[in-house]
């Protein structure tokens, strides 16, 4: 790098950080990866939705069982993640969307989103799945 | 819509051979996929604790197929071209970039190709 800039005859001072040494985990860095991690969640989630569609036509003794599967308690787990991944990545999406607008590029702002879109996500999350386990039809335990 | 500027159009060499057109595509089915899980959730939370047959009438409902299939079809592009980016970041050998790139489309229409058959036969299937 250095030899590079000799090389084209910069001086200017450049940022030296992010560094090995003065390296701080912001919550940006942590919700870019978990666009990605989310992403390629859902590349999942969506066989699981096929799944379960394939198991509908298949007939009902298909269908009870890839059910009773997602009703077990690793079952509810995944189907758990699965709902927060799609709305924290869908939260996130629209957070693209505003930054594709050119709008919310200051510090305070990136901050604030980060935190919004976690926010948004877990509270959606729970209310969908308070929603599930405590109405009338509920999960069968 | 066209994001290229006149020199790209005429040489169409990005990194990616795409360039903007993906970042568009991304875009795009990123927005359908925002109203499409809004309705997909909706329509899971409905049913939870529905028997087969209750599952069976609801999916052959025309409105519900449809949208069923635009989810499948909007969700297979854009996770497509997501993983593509994916793998385009992290696999550098020219042959296994090659290999995954053609499983992750062989894989998105294998998916989106199962579940639409099976919103076909549900609504169609005796
Ligand atoms: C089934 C649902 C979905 C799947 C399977 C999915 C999958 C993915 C994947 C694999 C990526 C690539 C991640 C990366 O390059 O880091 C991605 C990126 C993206 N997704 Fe989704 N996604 C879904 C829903 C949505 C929704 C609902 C929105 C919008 C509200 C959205 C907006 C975006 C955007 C804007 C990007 C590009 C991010 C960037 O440029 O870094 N996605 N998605």
């Amino acid at each position: 790098m250095a030899e590079a800039n000799a090389k084209r005859g910069s001086t200017a001072a450049r940022p030296l950080s992010p560094h090995l040494q003065v390296y701080s985990l912001e919550v940006n860095m942590v919700m870019s990866i978990l666009h990605r991690i989310t992403g390629a969640a859902l590349y999942v989630g969506t066989v699981l939705v096929a799944w379960v569609l394939v198991a509908a036509a298949s007939g009902p003794d298909a269908f009870a069982y890839v059910t009773g599967l997602l009703g077990t308690w690793p079952g509810l787990f995944v189907l758990f993640g699965y709902t927060w991944a799609l709305l924290h990545h869908l939260v996130g999406g629209v957070r693209h969307f505003l930054w594709d607008t050119g709008r919310g590029y200051d510090i305070a702002s990136i901050d604030l989103l980060s935190w919004a879109t976690l926010g948004v996500s877990v509270g959606l999350t729970l209310l969908i799945w308070g929603y599930v386990l405590l109405s009338a039809g509920g999960v069968d335990l | 819509m066209s994001m290229r500027t006149p020199l790209k159009e005429v040489r169409r060499l990005g990194s990616a051979k795409e360039g903007a057109d993906h970042f568009w595509l991304q875009r795009l089915t990123g927005a359908s996929n925002l109203i499409l899980v809004v309705f997909l959730i909706g329509l899971t939370v409905s049913l939870v604790g529905a028997d087969h047959a209750t599952v069976k009438a609801t999916i052959a409902h025309p409105l519900v197929a449809l949208l069923l299939i635009l989810f499948l079809v909007s969700a297979a592009i854009h996770m497509r071209i997501g993983m593509q980016v994916i793998i385009e970041d992290y696999v550098h050998g020219e042959g296994a970039k090659i290999v995954l790139l053609m499983l992750n489309t062989f894989f998105a229409i294998a998916v989106a190709a199962a579940g639409g058959l099976s919103v076909l036969k549900l609504s169609f299937g005796g």
